[in-house]
């Protein structure tokens, strides 16, 4: 085990899955919580990356945290308004912004395919002379992280926050409770894109460099480290469900780092990735089912046992 | 008060399935007064709720609420000044918030001004849902922290009434809100529903199927048949009737809507 996971692994692992955390985080807003399943999240992932980037080649590397969040609300009102104001199936919703999205981030990165960030300031290299060499990008990672998850806490045991879980969770009562579901929903919305939009921006600066096709199979990542946090920590409360988002992320970051360290092919990432998603999210099921048939066996040899004495 | 003038709802306007599910209802229900409606399956009662509620708008009338018009207002703005219970229990709380997450979101009916949307639950609060739960009797007051999937229907339903009621409002819309529910807890959530309708001063119509307490309860029996008000006592005639009496006008109204589908269907024939 030590030769699979050596420390510097282990931190980038833990940097990855913290700065990942903040896209789980956003489809918990969005599915977990409002139950829509935002198709848009690889578009707004990259939006958030090309926005930031741009912004930090202009020399504004902090000021680049906002701006990419500030897309990220745009592309997130978008989608809302897509579906309270026109009547677009979530699903659809997503998928068209999803498209949209790709000409905007080409056009943000001033229609090239990738930008190189080697050359400016990040919140990286900034924080780098604070905290060493080894750490310094875990902990900038951690603290933006945890401040992110403590807010959107707090959030949602404010009024406006309970009224947006009750959406998702009882439709019914939220209209017969005077909340507008249209407004909640563009609320939610709004704010998963600038959480997906902010991880972007962070991947962008950590990596130093920002490519169009940044974000694909962002949202199928996402969900398997939602689903692992809530599957190993539970949703018994917002708090757990929280932490659960980041756990699920780190996990979900170790399982692809000790995939490369048994020598799979980068080319094969995707297909590793996809089989982690499906057993992830495949697991809770399993687990019920396998609990299941262990008690119909042991029923049935209950009862052949009976019938001999008998 | 609550008013409607000729209220018509179509569904499936020009196709075989349409189907006049309120005729020209008027009807006005007064701060106070507790009236009950009866009539069959299919008779408008339910569609009647969800026009006062906005769940859907009219085909033609209006509806007034203090001299004010709300028919084209939306549902979410409605429900301010509206309370509403339906049938099913599951519909009227969000199961997996806890309790007093719950009657929190009922206090944002008169969240007002700007900064109370970012309010969290304060201890005032909490000491208030206390006090408003121990009225109910279930024990409710001690398992504020519990998710609400975790009541029982009658329980949710206690619970839902008092969200409905936390701030008194206007008119309160009761859609056979006992029926799932066993004897004893009905009784219980009916108790529950007199003593608040009474101590509120409110505008109260309740859909029920029990003929006693559409007698009982109230000062006031409206009887439904083919999307048409067909019957409206209080006073003194409705305390000297008793249910036969009751079945008996039921029977003579249902009697003449079957010579109205007769008269529908020779209609459709004859062409």
């Amino acid at each position: 085990m030590e030769s699979l996971l050596s420390l510097p692994v282990i931190i980038s692992a833990l940097e990855l899955g913290f700065i990942y955390a903040l896209v789980a985080l956003a489809l918990f807003l969005s599915y977990s919580i409002l139950n829509i399943a935002d198709l848009s999240t690889d578009g707004c992932f990259t939006l958030g990356c090309a926005v930031g980037a741009q912004v930090a080649i202009m020399g504004h590397p902090i000021l680049a945290l906002f701006a990419a969040m500030a897309a990220g609300v745009c592309s997130g009102y978008i989608m809302a308004f897509l579906q309270t104001k026109l009547g677009v199936e979530s699903i659809l919703a997503g998928i068209i912004v999803n498209t949209g999205l790709y000409t905007v981030n080409l056009a943000v990165m001033g229609f090239s395919s990738n930008l190189s960030l080697f050359k400016c300031d990040t919140v990286y290299s900034l924080c780098k002379d604070w905290f060493g060499s080894t750490w310094y990008k875990l902990i900038v990672s951690i603290v933006i992280v945890v401040v992110a998850c403590v807010i959107i806490a707090w959030f949602l045991g404010t009024r406006i926050g309970l009224s947006i879980r009750a959406t998702g969770d009882n439709p019914d009562m939220v209209r017969a409770s005077s909340i507008n579901p249209g407004f909640t929903i563009t609320v939610g919305l709004c704010i998963s894109g600038s959480l997906t939009a902010l991880s972007g921006c962070l991947i962008g600066q950590y990596q130093k460099t920002c490519d169009i096709n940044l974000g694909t199979g962002m949202v199928t990542i996402a969900l398997a480290s939602l689903i692992i946090g809530e599957t190993l920590i539970g949703k018994s409360s917002v708090f757990r469900r929280i932490l659960g988002v980041i756990v699920g992320s780190c996990l979900y970051r170790f399982a692809i780092a000790i995939a490369l360290r048994l020598h799979i092919p980068a080319e094969c990432l995707k297909l590793v990735s996809a089989v982690i998603v499906a057993i992830a999210i495949a697991s809770p099921y399993l687990k019920k089912q396998i609990a299941f048939q262990k008690k119909r066996l042991a029923a049935a040899s209950a009862r052949k046992g009976g019938s001999r004495t008998c | 008060m609550l008013k409607l003038t000729n209220i018509r709802k179509v569904f499936n306007e020009g196709t075989v399935n349409e189907k006049v599910a309120l005729d020209g209802v008027s009807l006005t229900v007064e701060d106070g007064d507790f009236a009950t409606i009866i009539g069959s399956n299919g008779a408008g009662k339910s569609t009647l709720f969800n026009c006062i509620c906005g769940s859907f708008y009219v085909d033609e009338g209006s509806v007034y609420l203090d001299e004010k018009e709300i028919t084209y207002m939306p549902e979410y703005r409605r429900a301010v000044e509206i309370g509403r219970l339906f049938q099913d229990p599951m519909k009227g709380t969000a199961p997996h918030m806890t309790i007093e997450e719950n009657l929190a979101l009922a206090y944002l009916r008169v969240a007002k001004s700007r900064n109370s949307v970012f309010s969290r639950i304060g201890n005032k609060d909490r000491e208030k849902f206390r006090e408003k739960l121990s009225l109910l009797n279930m024990g409710l007051e001690d398992r504020m922290k519990q998710p609400v999937g975790l009541l029982s229907g009658g329980q949710r339903q206690a619970l839902t009434l008092l969200m409905a009621t936390l701030i008194p409002p206007k008119v309160l819309l009761l859609d056979e809100h006992t029926a799932a529910l066993d004897p004893g807890t009905a009784d219980k959530v009916i108790a529950l529903t007199k003593r608040i309708v009474e101590e509120n001063h409110l505008a109260c119509l309740m859909i029920t199927h029990n003929m006693h307490s559409a007698l009982e309860l109230g000062n006031r029996t409206l009887m439904m048949d083919a999307g048409k008000i067909i019957l409206d006592i209080s006073g003194e005639e409705r305390a000297g009737l008793t249910v036969d009496g009751l079945l008996e006008k039921f029977s003579v109204g249902t009697g003449k809507a079957l010579d109205n589908d007769r008269i529908l269907f020779s209609k459709i024939e004859g062409k």
